[in-house]
């Protein structure tokens, strides 16, 4: 068996993401090989290959791969598919998007955001939002995943020296441009790769009091911002701090809930966090089941009152 | 233009699903049913670019059960012209899906393919990337604005960190975000109208598509409870719980 993981990046670096799609490879057994595909993506291959125990990263550098456009990716992917048992990618916004298209192109079956490995052809999945939990089994010659990240732990991206070895461009299918990105652009760490996550919910009441309260905290924390839906919603904070059920999935060491209710669709989200805390004036608020530890009252009292307790 | 929406019939979001105790999935029996989310917002994104003049016919699809023929009425009642049921009995996953609607995309020759970006049962996220690549048309996933001008379409996509804008050109296959549009309630005129509009029905033999699921699912269980902690008197005595017992600061 050969396992290839498909590598996100942004040509310069790798995002934290691959190494745990490693680890969830790392459970299949065999050969693991990363594909890093872009433009002007050396970097990316350097650190994809002293991640320890890949036994070859593959490097396909050509313009068409820059911007990471499904259509030319998923066909790069499947002429090379022939001489692999798996292939694998984050489910992640990048990888959700190119991974179907290698199952059309290969006629073999896709499991979604897998959060075990049970066997070489059987993983664990879980379907309406986390409410159930599916094991599945693929009769396919090759295995298409998407890995929820938060899922397995992280493979050291340090201390390996794998072989990079050049993989020939598909054309351009020509048919897709990116026209432009914005990203949002903070100091602080990302939300999929946070140990501490500080998030804010309607409770703080707008958008002000979400910043001038939380961002201290987070700052004094290193923590990465996180809002609940109708945080988003109210337009307190941009999209990309959901976390949830439609937002991102977390599993941060600490998860920080203030003035969350805990929606089903938030708990989907960050219930599988180490330690949870919740801040919330409502007693019967739902986060408290979820909660390690609870502390009822004022967030607009509490907050300052914790950003200053934390060293 | 003609716009192909196709939608799904699942159980509805506001309901909390419970596990069958033979493990053999989720139980289905007297639960509220309804159109999945994310196509309720594609609905909405065709019969607005129909209000426009953009599109010139909307033509709603679902494959499942008899039983889709509700959720084809209230996509009409929105607004969309007309309708097609394929319908099966059999347990219909994602690539399946995608070549029953391949098969009803080269039968109507839509110039848009606009569908929600998964279905809140599965979860997947793959019907719409799968129908794109099995037709080589370019595709546009998580749409949260969706512009149509010359050949091209121009979509802003919600991605991991912000957003992206992708140009492809037609014809082409785009998925619906949450923040797409607003979908609005049927009127009941609108239902009452729902009931006179055309709905075909098709079955996957007559497409020669051969719908029987790939996938085994072994077993489906609840997930593990998360038990409730304690709650704690103030911030101080938080803290150091963080500290000592928990060992996370």
């Amino acid at each position: 068996m050969t396992i290839l993981v498909i590598a996100e990046h942004d040509n310069a670096s790798l995002k934290a993401a691959t190494c745990n799609i490693v680890t969830a490879a790392g459970q299949i057994g065999g050969e693991v090989h990363i594909l890093v595909a872009g433009h002007n993506c050396a970097e990316a291959a350097k650190a994809a290959a002293k991640i320890p125990g890949i036994a070859k990263v593959r490097v396909a550098d050509a313009p068409q791969y820059g911007d990471q456009l499904a259509e030319n990716l998923a066909a790069l992917i499947a002429a090379h598919a022939g001489e692999y048992s798996h292939i694998a990618a984050p489910a992640s916004a990048f990888g959700k998007n190119f991974m179907p298209r290698l199952s059309a192109l290969l006629d073999a079956a896709q499991i979604s955001d897998i959060i075990a490995v049970e066997s070489a052809d059987t993983f664990v999945r879980p379907i309406y939002a986390g409410n159930a939990l599916a094991t599945v089994q693929s009769p396919d010659p090759v295995k298409l995943l998407t890995v929820r990240a938060a899922a397995f732990d992280a493979a050291p991206a340090d201390g390996g020296s794998a072989a990079i070895e050049p993989v020939a461009p598909e054309a351009d299918q020509g048919v897709s441009k990116l026209i432009g990105r914005e990203l949002t652009v903070s100091a602080r760490p990302e939300l999929g790769a946070a140990k501490i996550i500080v998030s804010g919910g309607r409770g703080l009441g707008n958008g002000e009091n979400f910043h001038s309260l939380l961002e201290p905290l987070a700052d004094k924390l290193g923590a990465a911002l996180g809002a609940s839906r109708a945080a988003v919603d109210a337009g307190y904070v941009p999209n990309d701090y959901q976390v949830g059920q439609t937002g991102k999935v977390v599993a941060p060491q600490l998860y920080i809930a203030i003035g969350i209710s805990g929606a089903i669709q938030h708990l989907a989200g960050m219930k599988d966090s180490k330690v949870i805390v919740a801040i919330n004036k409502d007693s019967e608020a739902p986060i408290f089941g979820v909660a390690d530890y609870g502390l009822v009252g004022d967030l607009f009292e509490l907050v300052p009152q914790l950003t200053a307790a934390v060293a | 233009m003609k716009i192909l929406v196709p939608i799904k019939r699942v159980i509805d979001y506001n309901v909390k699903v419970r596990v069958k105790a033979d493990g053999s999935g989720v139980d289905l029996a007297n639960v509220k049913m309804s159109m999945n989310p994310f196509d309720e917002i594609s609905v909405e994104e065709a019969v607005r670019l129909r209000e426009a003049g953009i599109a010139t016919e909307t033509v709603a699809v679902s494959c499942g059960t008899t039983a889709s023929q509700e959720t084809l009425r209230t996509a009409m009642a929105i607004g969309i012209d007309r309708s097609i049921l394929v319908e099966t009995d059999v347990e219909l996953q994602p690539l399946a899906v995608a070549k029953l609607l391949k098969a009803v995309v080269e039968k109507e020759q839509p110039t848009l393919v606009i569908l929600g970006k998964q279905a809140i049962d599965d979860d997947s996220n793959q019907v719409g990337q799968i129908l794109a690549a099995l037709l080589g048309w370019p595709q546009a996933t998580f749409a949260s604005k969706v512009h149509i001008e010359g050949g091209n379409v121009t979509v802003m996509r919600e991605v991991d960190g912000g957003l992206e804008t992708v140009e492809l050109k037609l014809p082409a296959i785009v998925t619906t975000d949450l923040r797409l549009n607003e979908p609005r309630y049927a009127t009941l005129p609108n239902i009452m109208k729902a009931k006179k509009k055309p709905l075909e029905t098709l079955k996957p033999e007559a497409l020669g598509v051969d719908p029987a699921p790939r996938l085994k699912t072994l077993k489906v269980v609840e997930p593990p409870k998360r038990a409730g902690g304690v709650k704690v008197a103030d911030v101080q005595e938080l803290v150091a719980k963080l500290k000592n017992e928990a060992k996370v600061l």
